[in-house]
């Protein structure tokens, strides 16, 4: 193994996490900062000619290579579990950038109770409401204590949106039930195309309260606050799963990358594959040394470093600290150990396809131009006599219809699935169909965790992380009762048929519904029961930050990107203010 | 070597085609000059690329509704995308143990590659193009709950949708059939307008948008 010469920080990651947290260290200190991406290179100008639904939507091509690695899935505990051999479910990303390059780019803070999750439920229901088998936790930190990092992020990325709480005040327009904002969002909403806006008329006409999507493809010109300029979205539909051919979708690339390519602390090395964190073993005074990785020409690496950051997404978080036996893996028969524990996966679905007699223009759009509706969301509504707690939103999202994926959709009258009377029916909706799509909190439960694979192993022959989870009664009830408003809004709509979403069986891994993926390293306020402090630095290894979507201790319904956002702004002001003064425990 | 073996396209009903070539070059087919079209096969023979149009077509017709997946190129879309590196499950999740009676929640666990299964589908639909329609209705429906029926069905909507360099979409049939327009530099003057009413600009193909040679999946490594 080679060693190279030691450097103050090294970032095992560089999509979202790893780039802000480059970005913040690079301009703010002058510490030297090395950023490990094990992915290709990638440039903010690499998209202008990626419209190409085949190759990039359906093979694929901005995400992980599944025949290098994947995770395996089992139900329960004691079933032998399976690799997802090929994308489906949910759609980690790889090279510079990550998922952050190919998202929608919908912003949507967490709602503030979701915080204290566990003391508010038992405070308003009583302990004996939870699921018994539930692991729901506190996070540590609250809203208030976020809010600041939220609008620096939402400042950041240009999000356009209309508030619907400034300091208490209700905004109209906005979404009234949001947690308060400091200010405005730095730009308007983006437009709002036909089929959203029916959704829009319907929901308001049941007397719930829509309002439009905060999204990161901007609706006009924007500069922040770093002097990097974007253009306004043009609506041309091809956002999830590609970059952005303009840049107006908020990227790595485009709102991170050209500041820090100016800083020379900081460098970028793409095709350096860390596997593992190195770290004394000694129990007085654990510390990472750095971290080893194999780079692009298979050489093996020792990169030594005074603090380290894990950035690399929250399935390559969890599986890292595993594989470096950093921390004791979390076991669910004694409840004991923390690292794995309380995975979760959004509760997402179509509640409602509908179809109507007029067309709909819906290859007009961009990922986050839609309209929600948060009247279900969270404990905004009353749970005493309903068999569930938490709930979500709805939304009308018009992402921009592509065909292969959409093609073939037809009412439940229509039988055939190929042939002529298919054709006819899949051609006249084709323009004509719609989902009211779900997006539900998915609370912690015991026996959804995550572990290393006994079997299947990565190219290099390092185990696969292993999934264990499944759906339990709470979201399958919550899922039953959304649906319902969902068709209720479709009807509204003036659909002429409606297909309600079947139900929550269990956790079908061909499904695609959403990458929201949390857990394996979460925060919390002790360390007997989370991984990280509510700074995200490692309870137990003060030197090692954990950065990302596997700090969440159980899944809200907002899209995790501005919490994660938020909370590694968090962590890089107390690193500059307090660790860098004095290295040491931050909580 | 394998003898060069070709597929052979109708341009007489189609008043000339825009065909993209092996090397991503566009050239448009006048059924004035040419009858037929004589499309090169880079996977299947030719005895089976006439089982994959026959069943493609039955799955995705020429009918009173509209050209199909015959007029589209369906099956040169199919035989180049089992040719490249998609056919050989390239970036499918392979070792082993495999499992064939795996629940349908964890997707296809079988160890067949796509290549493998159309290679035995097919040998299992031999003749198929010389029955009647009806035989043929009668024949798909039997093979239908099985991986390669699925395959065929999934692969023949791409075929009929995707970018015409991938070779399917020929002269954009499939995008003008659903009033796709294909990629569209800026939609922002009318995405919030036509309410109600129908908008279909032009289709075009990504390379006439961009002017670009589109860097396809199936010439990859």
């Amino acid at each position: 193994m080679k060693t190279l010469p030691s450097v103050d920080v090294v970032i095992v990651g560089g999509g979202w996490t790893g780039l802000l947290m480059a970005k913040e260290l690079g301009s703010r200190t002058t510490l030297s900062v090395v950023v490990l991406e094990r992915g290709g290179p990638r440039n903010a100008d690499d998209y202008g000619d990626d419209m190409d639904e085949l190759d990039y939507a359906i093979r694929f091509r901005m995400m992980q290579d599944a025949s290098q690695e994947t995770v395996t899935l089992r139900h329960t505990a004691s079933q032998r579990a399976l690799p997802l051999r090929q994308h489906a479910s949910f759609f980690p990303g790889a090279g510079v950038g990550g998922a952050g390059e190919h998202w929608n780019g919908e912003f949507p803070r967490i709602l503030p109770d979701c915080f204290a999750l566990l003391s508010n439920t038992i405070e308003k229901y009583g302990a004996e409401r939870l699921p018994e088998d539930h692991s729901v936790q506190d996070w540590g930190v609250t809203y208030d204590e976020l809010e600041p990092h939220y609008m620096r992020v939402e400042t950041l990325l240009g999000i356009s949106g209309k508030a619907g709480n400034i300091r208490g005040k209700q905004m109209e327009g906005g979404n009234i039930f949001e947690g308060w904002r400091s200010a405005e969002y730095p730009n308007p909403p983006v437009k709002i195309p036909y089929f959203s806006a029916l959704f829009r008329d319907a929901a308001k006409a049941l007397g719930y309260h829509p309002y439009p999507i905060p999204a990161a493809t901007i609706s006009q010109v924007y500069t922040n606050p770093d002097g990097i300029a974007r253009p306004g979205c043009t609506y041309c539909g091809f956002c999830e799963r590609f970059g952005c051919m303009i840049g107006a979708k908020a990227q790595p690339t485009n709102t991170l990358l050209p500041v820090i390519q100016k800083r020379k602390n900081v460098s970028l090395r793409t095709g350096a594959t860390v596997r593992r964190i190195v770290h004394d073993t000694a129990q007085s005074g654990k510390r990472a040394r750095g971290v080893s990785y194999i780079d692009a020409s298979g050489q093996e690496i020792f990169q030594p470093a005074e603090v380290v950051f894990l950035a690399s997404w929250t399935l390559n978080n969890t599986r890292l600290l595993l594989l470096s036996q950093i921390g004791e893996p979390y076991d669910p028969a004694s409840g004991k150990g923390t690292v794995g524990r309380n995975l979760t996966h959004q509760v997402y679905y179509p509640a409602a396809t509908a179809f109507f007699d007029k067309p709909l223009n819906r290859f007009m759009g961009s990922g986050a131009a839609g309209v929600r509706v948060a009247d279900f969301d969270g404990d905004l509504f009353d749970h005493r006599g309903l068999p569930f707690l938490r709930g979500g939103i709805l939304l009308a999202l018009s992402l921009g219809f592509r065909p292969i994926a959409n093609f073939g959709v037809v009412p439940q009258s229509v039988k055939p699935k190929w042939g002529s009377e298919w054709k006819k029916a899949a051609l006249h909706y084709y323009d004509r169909t719609g989902n009211i799509v779900f997006h539900g909190e998915h609370l912690a439960y015991k026996g959804n965790f995550m572990d290393l694979d006994p079997v299947y192993k990565d190219h290099l022959g390092d185990p696969l992380l292993r999934f264990t989870l499944d759906w339990r009664e709470n979201e399958r009830k919550m899922a039953e009762f959304a649906t319902a408003k969902a068709v209720e809004i479709a009807r509204q709509m003036g659909a002429k048929e409606v297909t309600p979403f079947p139900g929550l069986r269990s956790y079908d891994a061909t499904r695609s519904q959403s990458t929201h993926i949390q857990g394996g390293t979460i925060m919390g306020s002790s360390p007997d029961r989370s991984v990280v402090n509510p700074y995200s630095q490692h309870w137990q290894v003060s030197n090692l930050f954990v950065l990302g979507g596997s700090a969440f201790p159980q899944n809200a319904s907002a899209n995790p990107t501005p919490t994660i956002l938020a909370l590694t702004s968090r962590t890089a002001d107390a690193v500059v203010n307090r660790y860098l003064k004095n290295p040491s425990a931050l909580a | 070597m394998r003898r060069r073996q070709f597929l052979t396209l109708s341009a007489a009903s189609l008043g000339g085609v825009l065909v993209y070539s092996l090397d991503r070059e566009a050239f448009r087919l006048s059924a004035q000059a040419y009858k037929s079209i004589r499309i090169p096969l880079r996977f299947f023979s030719q005895a089976e690329a006439l089982i994959v149009a026959a069943a493609a077509s039955c799955i995705f017709p020429s009918d009173e509704a509209g050209p199909g997946a015959r007029e589209a190129g369906v099956t040169v879309y199919i035989d180049r995308q089992l040719a490249g590196p998609w056919g050989r499950d390239r970036h499918r999740y392979t070792q082993e143990p495999f499992d064939e009676n795996a629940p349908k929640e964890f997707g296809y666990q079988g160890q067949a590659t796509p290549r493998q299964i159309y290679h035995q589908g097919l040998k299992e639909l031999k003749g198929f193009d010389r029955l009647g329609p009806d035989e043929q209705a009668r024949k798909l429906k039997q093979i239908e709950a099985t991986v390669f029926f699925s395959l065929l069905r999934q692969n023949t909507i791409e075929g009929m949708f995707c970018d015409p360099t991938h070779g399917g979409n020929i002269d954009l049939l499939g995008w003008q059939l659903i009033g796709f327009p294909g990629p569209r530099m800026s939609n922002f003057d009318d995405v919030d307008k036509h309410f109600g009413e129908a908008f279909r600009p032009k289709p075009a193909s990504l390379h006439q948008v961009t002017g670009r040679k589109v860097r396809a999946s199936e010439d990859q490594e």
